[in-house]
């Protein structure tokens, strides 16, 4: 029997919220199924189950909130429950299929390759009749039809549909209109009571900026009123004049104030011509469609990603007084949130993309980012930080390096400058890189090699 | 096109990047990032919209005009008056 618990998302969380369990006892789940949403300071965040096996039980109820390591479920693991070699072969997708049209799969015969069993196969089978009751959440191990795969299309927001917080929908020119109630019955998972389901974080604030929760449209599961639901209400009543407690912005001080009382940082700083990198961007672009265009982020992001995976001394942790180097690049982009505060979530193997999937990892990271829903498996450890200010016009940010990283990458703004090249002077792009490193991990030698590697790859972009 | 469908185009496309964009009284000649706070991957965003909501090609070299409703909107009309002139002759 594993144990579920509090996974630790981020630096700075030492609680977080269980908003939403996405599974029930008896279902069955895999290693990297979605099966909760926890609220953090920060965001609601995708947790990921890193065992093979049943959900026994669960352990604590949506809306509390505990600290991290509390255990939250236990999973029955595969080895203890019925082998999965006995269950017909069969997709996730396939599984849901049949536990919408309660189709029970062991009675389904497969007749895609090796006996697996296909939609199809799902569709023209008898729906069970016995199942009476919608939900039966005391499935033994004999119906294997139950998975935790993400059944959660009513909460998950829009792609487009950018959520921003409180403190900036308070100095928007009009108040953000308030969000329609997710309706959850379409997936019946779970009936909504009817009094005002909300979190604990939610009912605090509500407290200190003197809102009635029972006005408050909630976003959660069932209508549950989440914090920054409270936050959004608050601000579009105009109740709060003074400032608002920004709970991200208090986590990223809290993290910041420790990186600067603890790391010992030295900065260093190049300026890199980008005329070889955007001439061929553009041409690339000139091919491309709209919606695979690339932004010049996508190739710095590439380029710093591989610096790190040649400058290993860089990409690592600094734990309990040593220098541990990681395993990959995992990127970490800082991303503003709308209402302040910053997020760092991680590119995972970001120097193995090519720019085109950087490009797209990066625009669905930072869509989810500000939608607030992240993985578990985005936000945990990065192994090195890179934050762009040239969208904000700086030249130049010398950052806060992220602990427990040893360092941290800026990039500035593209912007024209008469350059000496080869003896001639012309106008070419350049942008200034700077690395923020902390020196108990590296010396300046190791800094520079770092910013000069990421020069030459950015020099020859079709390598990239 | 006329010059106010165009502009309604590009205010349904800011708006598609940020819902609650409000364009009341805006200075039709300020910049649309700066006012919105458009990052360049929101930037993207919006000219995807954009081209999509108006039927218009919209290329690179096309961004710097694009940097404003009144450009924006005198861009997707120059473009329609080009393919009416193109498809009379």
């Amino acid at each position: 029997m594993a144990e579920f618990t509090m996974p630790s998302l981020g630096a700075d969380m030492d609680e977080g919220t269980l908003s939403q369990w996405l599974v029930h006892p008896g279902d069955r789940v895999a290693r990297g199924d979605v099966i909760a949403v926890v609220e953090t300071a920060k965001s609601a965040i995708e947790v990921e189950c890193f065992e093979n096996g049943t959900v026994d039980t669960l352990l604590v109820d949506e809306g509390t909130t505990v600290p991290v390591g509390t255990p939250l479920a236990r999973i029955g693991t595969t080895a203890e429950s019925e082998p999965t070699a006995d269950r017909p072969p069969s997709t996730p997708l396939v599984r849901r299929l049949a536990q919408d049209r309660h189709v029970d799969l062991a009675a389904v015969h497969g007749s895609g390759p090796g006996g697996r069993i296909t939609r199809a196969d799902v569709e023209h089978a008898e729906p069970e009749s016995a199942r009476a009751p919608e939900h039966d959440t005391t499935v033994g191990p004999s119906e294997p039809t139950h998975t935790g795969i993400r059944r959660q299309p009513a909460t998950k927001p829009a792609r487009r549909k950018r959520s921003r917080s409180g403190a900036e929908a308070q100095s928007a020119p009009t108040a953000r209109p308030p969000r329609p109630v997710r309706s959850d019955d379409s997936t019946g998972e779970r009936q909504a009571p009817q009094r005002v389901r909300s979190s604990p974080l939610a009912r605090r604030l509500a407290t200190e900026l003197g809102v009635d929760i029972a006005e408050v449209t909630g976003t959660g599961q069932g209508g549950t009123v989440r914090a920054k639901d409270v936050r959004s209400a608050a601000a579009a009543e105009g109740a709060a004049q003074t400032a608002v407690p920004n709970v991200a912005q208090a986590a990223t001080a809290r993290l910041m104030s420790r990186s600067k009382r603890e790391i010992p940082h030295f900065y260093l700083s190049t300026t890199v011509d980008m005329a070889a990198a955007l001439k061929w961007m553009h041409a690339r672009n000139r091919e491309l469609p709209l919606s695979a265009r690339l932004v010049p982020a996508a190739l710095l992001f590439k380029a710093v990603a591989l610096a790190a995976r040649k400058v290993p001394e860089l990409n690592g942790h600094w734990v309990d007084d040593g220098f541990v180097p990681a395993e990959d690049v995992r990127l970490g982009v800082a991303v503003s949130l709308r209402g302040g505060g910053l997020a760092a979530p991680a590119l995972a193997h970001a120097d193995a993309l090519s720019v085109a999937e950087m490009m797209a990892a990066l625009k669905d990271l930072v869509a989810r980012t500000r939608g607030g829903r992240l993985r578990a498996s985005e936000t945990a450890d990065p192994s090195l930080t890179v934050t762009n200010l040239g969208d904000q016009g700086v030249e130049a940010v010398f950052g806060v390096i992220y602990p427990p990283q040893v360092a941290l990458v800026g990039l500035g703004r593209i912007v024209e400058r008469p350059v000496a090249v080869n003896g001639l002077l012309g106008v070419r792009p350049v942008v200034t890189a700077t690395l923020s490193a902390d020196h108990r991990a590296a010396d300046g030698a190791t800094g520079a090699r770092l910013l000069t590697t990421m020069d030459k790859l950015l020099q020859q972009p079709e390598e990239l | 096109m006329n010059h106010d469908q165009a502009k309604a185009f590009v205010r349904q496309a800011v708006q598609r990047v940020v819902p609650d964009a409000d364009f009341t009284g805006l200075d039709p000649g300020v910049s649309l990032r700066d006012t919105f706070e458009l990052d360049s991957l929101d930037f993207l965003e919006f000219v995807e919209a954009l081209a999509e909501l108006s039927g218009t090609e919209l290329t690179e070299d096309d961004y710097p005009v694009l940097d404003t409703w009144d450009g924006c909107a005198a861009r997707l009309v120059a473009e329609a008056s080009t393919s009416t002139q193109g498809r009379s002759g």
